[in-house]
């Protein structure tokens, strides 16, 4: 046991799981309390947009010119076909091209 | 069952990126220190990936248990958001299947089930079987990586880290719902680029998140009360030449 888990290890992952457990959730079960119509229910209908934005556009900004062009190419791909996998193996066939010509 | 199918389905490309991810994490893991029992515990009871990345980083003899619990809180903060937008996925469903089902919610299989939930209804099912693939993608890739060391791929050179923007691209732009959502929106990625830079962990997630819904709530707050003010001028118009006829 104590070369799986050294000192502090188990009170760590289990503070960190309860607490990651607790917004999930948490977050879930205060919705449920806002009202159905208004600015609460529009607030909650914008959230995914403008968390999934959060999440992309500073990384795709690290990416530089040429990752703006293959984001560019892969949102056509996306538009074109609605399919994730070709949406992805086009991101990965351009930055591979364009990384071997680094 | 089949929405559980077809939420695996749908979350196979992320699965892949996560599996790449999760390989060179776990052999960072193996490092810093980690062994394969507190890896396979962080993967199944917290399945968070940067939470762990940070909390791989903090790893030291003895563990400073407060500092880990508040970094991670700074991480995941985005989760309270990410759980309150699975509202309408689980609108009058009972408690115990929200709080089964919570556990399995990660970015990947959320905006998954998000796009699909606009796209016609996704269940409870869907998020869940996004989640089962995507935590034994996770857990296979981290361990592997922390008990087999180096055979792991590099993600940077087949172009994976880049697939993971492109798929994350492309679902945010199936929410699009028109001109009304372009100002929230570039105030949501405004505050996340500034936030990125000015702001510790992920905090920049949850600041774009919560700025950008602010902004569409000010709007429609702004456009109620222009309507008003131009019914109000229209009711008086009436009331005037109402008037003035008898």
């Amino acid at each position: 046991m104590n070369d799986l888990f050294q000192l502090g290890a188990v009170p760590a992952i289990l503070l960190a799981s309860g607490l990651t457990y607790g917004l999930r959730l948490g977050g879930l079960l205060l919705a449920d309390r806002l009202p159905r119509s208004g600015p609460a229910r529009r607030f909650l209908d914008y959230l995914p947009g403008t968390i999934l934005l959060s999440l992309t556009v500073p990384g795709a900004l690290h990416a530089g010119v040429e990752g703006m062009i293959g984001l560019g190419t892969c949102l056509l791909v996306f538009m074109r076909t609605r399919s994730m996998l070709l949406t992805m193996a086009a991101g990965m066939a351009g930055v591979c091209l364009l990384r071997l010509f680094d | 069952m089949k929405a559980l199918v077809k939420g695996m389905q749908a979350n196979i490309p992320l699965a892949i990126s996560a599996m790449a991810y999760g390989g060179v994490f776990g052999v960072l893991s193996a490092n810093h220190g980690v062994s394969w029992a507190e890896m396979l515990a962080m993967d199944l009871l917290m399945f968070a990936g940067s939470a762990q990345l940070v909390m791989i980083e903090m790893w030291s003899s003895p563990i400073p248990v407060f500092a880990v619990g508040l970094a991670v809180l700074i991480i995941n903060i985005r989760y309270l958001l990410i759980g309150a937008s699975l509202q309408p996925v689980f609108d009058g469903r009972p408690l115990w299947k929200k709080v089964l089902c919570m556990h399995l919610v990660a970015d990947e299989n959320w905006a998954v089930t998000i796009a699909a939930h606009r796209d016609g209804g996704a269940s409870p099912a869907f998020l869940v079987g996004g989640g089962l693939l995507l935590v034994t993608a996770w857990t296979a890739a981290t361990l592997s990586g922390n008990l087999l060391g180096g055979l792991v791929m590099e993600p940077r050179r087949w172009g994976l880290d880049f697939a993971f923007i492109a798929i994350f691209a492309a679902l945010t732009l199936s929410l699009w719902q028109g001109r009304d959502d372009f100002l929230p929106w570039l105030v949501a990625a405004g505050l996340a680029v500034a936030g990125e830079r000015l702001l510790p962990g992920k905090l920049y997630i949850a600041l774009g998140g919560v700025g950008g819904a602010l902004t569409a709530v000010i709007l429609e707050m702004v456009k109620v009360r222009k309507h008003v003010a131009i019914d109000d001028k229209g009711c008086n118009g009436m009331i005037q030449s109402g008037v003035e006829e008898n």
